[in-house]
């Protein structure tokens, strides 16, 4: 590990240096195996957060409170550690420009991390395929990335909304509380171009969201869903 | 070679029962963690149907209501998903496959499950007969929610629980193996938890 960022109170980036790393596609994971002195283990997946085209394979970990590898990685691990991984993993969460587009990106809490990747990856290649992000925060002190979001979501074909669901600043012109059906068709173009679509967050938002896109009109083979367990 | 120890990595160990019941690389959870590629499909009874079909001498269908006047059976099984939970005791109601599997006469011995959305999974015939394989429709007392792969999911707790295919429609019988959705992406064609067979060449 040769650096750590952090990026909201409880999220850090952790920067990797890996030799002989095979290159990965932007949405897939990581297994990581931590191993203590007595040989006892325990393992986690996380999710890529660098784009291909990056020097360096960073992986975005939220600390969970009752949590056993998540706060280790976020509290525990320095620059110069090591760290066992297996990947990268998965073939069907990901985005490469041959799959074309529009994209919907719709992302609650650290279910950013994948889609984050998909954005950077769209910059980095050049791609011209329009691209809108939606991302629901508890509040803008948790949201992840978000100097840098604004920056993409200034670029012609990028549009980058927030939704915050439990605290907002006194002058926030964006959505407050949870993302809801209504906010789904604002965010869409319209007509429809039957965009690509990448839901990824906490269970019951991305089970609300598909549900809703599907309610729509969105073709469900078009909708692609990762869910973030709270599972440690 | 061994595995590099994480400075300072302690963790919360494991008590013995675990120790005996939670495969390699996995952790118990008290959670129903939910996994699936795509929008959960919502299905219409008075349309559902089971069938098992392929290089069978003739296919059988099954009703929603003729599937739920068979036999049912409560069982208590321990799961275990490939994203590294594992949940003890859950208890699951439904049909054994043996019955739907009855009386077929088949040269095949890999299948295929089908299911709602597109999701498919293979598995070697035997790893449905001999009471080890159900059709769920019920879990912990009620019937069996939708994004838990309502109305009936196929339960193989013997194997990483991506074999358990939810919104399962039908079986397709095979001669060849032919790799499912997630075992085209790089998952494991068995998927035994205590082997760790997660991809393919473990």
């Amino acid at each position: 590990m040769v650096e750590l960022v952090e990026e909201t109170p409880s999220t850090k980036s952790i920067v990797l240096d890996l030799p002989g790393w095979q290159g990965h596609r932007a949405g897939q994971h990581v297994d990581v195996r931590l191993t203590a002195e007595d040989g006892y283990q325990a393992q986690r997946s996380y999710s890529i957060a660098s784009a291909p085209e990056e020097r360096h394979v960073v992986l975005t970990v939220q600390r969970l409170e009752d949590g056993e590898v998540s706060p280790y990685l976020v509290d525990v691990l320095q620059p110069g550690d090591e760290l066992e991984l297996r990947g990268p993993i998965g073939g069907y969460f990901l985005w490469e420009s041959a799959l074309g587009g529009p994209l919907l990106l719709l992302a609650g809490g650290s279910g950013i991390v994948p889609l984050r990747a998909i954005a950077r990856h769209h910059a980095a290649s050049g791609s011209l395929i329009p691209l809108r992000l939606l991302y629901s925060a508890r509040s803008l002190e948790d949201v992840i990335y978000r100097g840098e979001l604004e920056r993409l979501g200034a670029t012609a074909q990028i549009d980058v909304d927030f939704a915050l669901t439990r605290a907002w600043p006194e002058r926030w012109s964006g959505h407050r509380g949870r993302v809801d059906a209504g906010l789904l068709e604002q965010t869409e173009w319209s007509p429809r171009p039957r965009p690509l679509v990448y839901v990824c967050g906490p269970s019951g938002f991305v089970e609300f969201v598909a549900n809703a896109l599907v309610g729509l009109g969105h073709e469900a083979g078009r909708i692609r869903t990762e869910r973030f367990g709270p599972t440690g | 070679m061994s595995p590099p120890v994480s400075r300072g990595f302690r963790g919360r160990g494991r008590s013995s029962i675990e120790a005996a019941r939670v495969p390699p690389g996995q952790y118990v959870t008290s959670d129903f963690p939910v996994l699936s590629a795509g929008p959960t499909p919502s299905a219409d009874l008075e349309e559902w149907s089971f069938t098992v079909l392929g290089a069978v001498a003739e296919p059988r269908s099954w009703t929603w209501e003729e599937l739920r006047a068979l036999p049912g059976e409560t069982v208590t099984v321990d799961i275990h998903c490939v994203t590294k939970w594992s949940k003890l005791d859950t208890v699951w109601t439904g049909v054994s496959v043996d019955p739907l599997l009855d009386g077929v006469v088949t040269s095949a011995r890999y299948v295929t499950a089908f299911s709602d959305g597109g999701y498919t999974t293979n598995l070697p015939l035997a790893d449905l007969r001999g009471g080890k394989a159900w059709i769920a429709y019920g879990y912990d007392g009620a019937p069996l929610a939708p994004e838990h792969g309502g109305p009936a999911r196929l339960l193989v707790p013997h194997l990483y629980f991506w074999k358990s295919a939810k919104w399962v429609r039908g079986l397709e019988l095979r001669e060849q193996d032919a790799p499912g959705f997630w075992e085209g992406y790089g998952y494991h064609d068995y998927g035994d938890p205590w082997r760790e067979q997660r991809y393919q060449g473990d």
